[in-house]
């Protein structure tokens, strides 16, 4: 099977190519076929001991059909010659099942992303595999040590984890597409406990990322930082309920990125599940606003040489000053609205394609962080939320909400248990600062930013 | 059949599992444990009134466990050839250190209940059998108004094949049907303003299921265009603190956040919930009797076996307001010296078990579900939900309203836009002030996340009142 280190792409695709010529030889008009493996290291450390070591490699098989214009999807782990040979049978027979579908063909030849010649992205690091258990373990030990010793209010911990994963993908269809990449990426997180007064614990994180090893952070500094974080929220209390100034630190802000992705993907546009149905040109976000869509960028977490459909990717300006440019589609999706894809598709391993950020980027404005506190008289700084309060149809959001409460435009006390609501269109319109603090740790990724007003609910 | 079981192709029995059990434990692990599994799945997709796709999936793998003290060493496998599997079991022995030779295990089947077992699992009905109930729900979505203008249907069945042997001796097979169907309904009203509605049901049932008049497709397409057309006429919720009556069934996902989690027994062995050391201390109102439960029959969250080999049990979390037990796994049983409580879940063989909730639900109580609702001068009834989340450690919980309306002077009034409500667990279990007589169990829906892992469990409630609890809205009271 996989082995860590070893280049599998050749041998995933010449896999997936002929899984495509089995399904046609068994009766399907089209085929596509995805092939992953990935290996997986996972260790975690408490209170200095080791508590998981789980170390695994695994493949995966999906498949496409088309009969005429009728589709199935397919999975399977079983890959012995006699489960890949039933497993095509099945799908092909599942296709006769659904309903004809005059959008359901493969894109043509030429739309095709160039195998020969894919954009080179370093996703792969051979350095993030050297990393062995022991390894990690030492890691996690270095984090979690970093935080109890940081603060003697740190009085427990939920441990430190070090993870791993590194896979290859290959991708063919039976309309002239094969394809194959692979990734590495590696993390670390801490997580300490506090005892309030009051009796209630206190949780943390902080934690590091990315695809090259050497852009990991220090374990130590790692630890620190969790720390730090946790012991802010001694004291922790419900704010009044008001209309308030809301400024969202960049690990808050990223889950109101990827709620307005799920507004803009081309799946929610046509199925009329998006409050920015018919918004393409027009303003959705105040003019501090501009949003890209990046897979083509070297070493990011959510890039990607080619997309779900076998079509290049490209980087989609989204909104650009406040103006939404274009929704994100896939092949489907774009055909069902009557346009081209962006190239935005991807694809789970049995599943249809779907429009998918890549990298979701909130571009860095001009402001500091600080300043962007300090602008607030009475406001509510948001390090963490929670819950899945929103609406795309409406646009209404109401989400548990956690941070510190600003007064007279510094940090003046911790918050815990209040929500935060808005209608979703008026949020991104009434943003009032965008900071210049964007670091690329994560697929979806943005500064820090204020929303001009928002419900805070409390007492 | 799954290829593990007997007469298939990777046939395992109790000397093969012996074999890979002692090269598990060939480092000194204290104890080893196999769980292979076989899922078959399949999905069907419903919109614009076409069947859009087809899916089907198998997954197939061992997963190897091997413990030292409260350490664990986790390995899989997709390949069950013998030399493979041997491999995974070494991979996981490493979290020992030492050597020597372990004792033969020779494992024994253990009895099972039967909590479930449908007459016929929906896989092997024909596929035409089951696209008429997607197109039964999507006419019935569409004809409930003329301002629906979009219905979407899913029905997803899967059967999970499960052989767990244990090094100390236990062997135990089970096969767990789960079906869904859930419908989701878009209305549009005057001026495009547009909603939608949702509903679902299901449990490890076969196909039967949908006999029952409350559980036909065409109840959930009119549920789903009931809620889409009732939520056009929505208004902003209030803001603020307020008293809150749950409706009777899916509000039970207020338990499963507010006190389930918390009671996970290792969120208590490693002292990070809120509920640590509370044992036989008060915890909630005298009114609540909280109860985990893997033994109703056919419910979304029922095992006949837990995935450590442990047969479920009907668990008193909390007894007329006392912390009575956790729910244990076997690390978190040991250390309590508890007998594991049938909570050692995990999402599949590529997951560690860890101690999961089954159906959890609060005890019926004695008032009058009418009577609670009439005593609510104002407040907020909530009646469907999307999710919810905790904070294990400072018992912090939200969940989110798909469908509520306001109470004014005991009448229900106003429906209310999308809304969130938060709390804390231990606080809000104290400030229940009423629990009706009319319990009711959740038809089949949810999904249990945690560290990663999912797994389908049951939630349950009769109505319930709270003193006050923060709603999250957008109109703040003056």
């Amino acid at each position: 099977m996989s082995a860590a280190g070893r280049d599998t792409r050749a041998e995933l695709q010449a896999v997936a190519e002929k899984v495509v010529e089995s399904a046609r030889r068994a009766g399907a008009h089209a085929a596509e076929s995805l092939v992953r493996d990935g290996s997986e290291l996972h260790v975690k450390v408490r209170l200095g001991e080791p508590e998981l070591v789980q170390e695994a490699s695994s493949r995966a098989l999906g498949l496409r059909v088309f009969s005429e214009q009728r589709a199935a999807t397919s999975y399977t782990s079983d890959f012995t010659p006699a489960g890949i040979e039933r497993f095509v049978r099945d799908a092909v027979a599942a296709a006769l099942l659904s309903e004809p579908d005059p959008l359901h063909e493969l894109p043509a030849s030429e739309e095709l992303a160039r195998a020969d010649a894919l954009p080179e992205l370093e996703l792969w690091d051979e350095a993030a595999l050297a990393v062995d258990a022991g390894a990690a373990l030492a890691q996690a030990r270095r984090g979690e040590a970093a935080a109890r010793a940081a603060d003697p209010r740190v009085t427990g911990s939920e441990g430190a984890s070090y993870a791993r994963v590194a896979g290859a993908v290959a991708f063919a269809t039976s309309g002239g597409f094969a394809g194959a990449y692979r990734g590495t990426y590696s993390s670390l997180i801490v997580e300490p406990i506090c005892d309030d007064a009051d009796g209630k614990k206190r949780n943390g994180y902080w934690w590091t990322a990315a695809r090259h090893l050497d852009a990991l952070e220090d374990a130590e500094a790692v630890g620190l930082k969790a720390a730090q974080r946790t012991v802010a929220k001694l004291g922790a209390r419900k704010p009044e309920t008001c209309e308030a100034p809301v400024v969202f630190d960049p690990e808050a802000g990223r889950a109101l990125l990827d709620l307005l992705f799920s507004v803009i993907a081309g799946g929610a546009i046509w199925r009329q599940s998006s409050y920015l149905v018919g918004r393409e040109g027009s303003r959705i976000a105040s003019d501090l606003v501009t949003v890209v869509d990046d897979p083509l960028i070297p070493r990011a977490p959510g890039s990607r040489p080619f997309d779900g459909d076998g079509l290049p990717t490209r980087r989609n300006l989204v909104v650009e000053g406040g103006v939404l440019r274009t929704y994100l589609c896939d092949l489907y999706s774009a055909r069902k609205l009557g346009r081209r894809s962006t190239g935005s598709a991807s694809r789970a391993i049995g599943g249809n394609p779907h429009s998918a950020s890549s990298n979701f980027i909130l571009q860095a404005g001009a402001s500091k962080p600080n300043d962007i506190v300090r602008g607030v008289e009475r406001g509510f700084y948001v390090t963490d939320m929670m819950g899945f309060g929103f609406n795309p149809v409406t646009g209404d959001f109401s989400r548990g909400a956690g941070g510190f409460w600003i007064e007279r435009g510094e940090l003046a006390w911790p918050v815990s248990e209040a929500t935060l609501s808005a209608n979703f269109d008026r949020l991104w319109q009434s943003i009032d600062a965008v900071g210049d603090d964007l670091t690329l740790r994560t697929a979806t990724a943005g500064p820090t930013f204020r929303v001009a007003g928002m419900t805070v609910a409390g007492k | 059949m799954a290829p593990f079981a007997s007469g298939g192709a990777f046939a395992i029995d109790a000397g093969l599992a012996g074999q890979i059990l002692a090269a598990a434990l060939g480092r000194g692990g204290d104890y080893a444990e196999l769980y292979f599994e076989y899922r078959v799945s399949g999905d069907f997709v419903m919109e614009e009134q076409r069947i859009r796709t087809v899916g089907r999936g198998v997954l197939l793998g061992l997963g190897v466990r091997v413990l030292r003290g409260d350490a664990t060493g986790y390995a899989y496998t997709e390949d069950l050839a013998l030399d493979r599997m041997l491999e995974a079991a070494r991979t996981a022995a490493q979290i020992a250190a030492g050597g020597g030779a372990p004792e033969p295990v020779r494992a024994r089947p253990v009895e099972l209940p039967s909590f479930y077992a449908p007459a016929a699992s929906s896989l092997a009905v024909p596929g035409e059998t089951k696209l008429e109930l997607l197109r039964r729900a999507d006419r019935a979505a569409r004809a409930y108004d003329p301002r629906i203008i979009r219905a979407e249907v899913t029905l997803s069945e899967e059967i999970k094949e499960i052989l767990i042997v244990t090094s100390d001796g236990r062997l135990a097979r089970d096969r767990q049907p789960l079906i869904r169907l859930g419908v989701r309904a878009v209305a549009e009203g005057p001026g495009g303003r547009r909603q939608a509605g949702s509903s679902g049901g299901g449990g490890r049932l076969g196909l039967d299921y949908f006999d029952q008049p409350a559980a036909a497709p065409e109840a959930h397409g009119r549920e789903a265009a009931r809620i889409a057309i009732q939520m056009l006429d929505a208004v902003e919720a209030p803001a603020g603190e307020m008293e809150v009556v749950l409706a009777p069934g899916d509000s039970g996902i207020l338990l499963h956040e507010a006190v389930g989690h918390g009671l996970e027994a290792d969120f208590n062995r490693k002292k990070t919930s809120n509920y640590t050391d509370r044992m036989g201390r008060p915890v909630a109102s005298a009114l609540c009797t909280v109860v985990d439960d893997g033994t109703v029959g056919k419910s979304r969250g029922s095992i006949n076996v837990d995935d450590e080999g442990n047969l479920p049990r009907r668990n008193v979390l909390i007894e007329r307001g006392v912390l009575a037990a956790y729910m244990q796994d076997r690390i978190s049983a040991r250390h309590f010296r508890l007998d594991p409580s049938g909570n050692g879940r995990r999402q599949s063989f590529r997951h560690v078990p860890m101690p999961r909730m089954t159906n959890t639900y609060l005890e019926p109580g004695t008032d009058h579900p009418e009577d609670i609702v009439r005593s609510v001068k104002r407040g907020l009834y909530a009646k469907r939900f999307s999710g919810g989340q905790v904070n294990i450690s400072n018992g912090d919980f939200v969940f989110s309203l798909t469908e509520s309306y306001l109470i004014e002077d005991g009448k229900l009034t106003a429906p209310l836009k999308d809304v969130n409500l938060i709390g804390n667990g231990p606080d809000v279990l104290t400030k229940v002030t009423a629990v009706g007589s009319d319990f009711k169990l959740s038809d089949g829906m949810w999904t249990c996340g945690k560290d990663g892992q999912s797994v389908p469990v049951g939630v349950g409630t009769p109505t319930v009142k709270i003193a006050a609890i923060t709603v999250g809205g957008t109109k703040v009271q003056k």
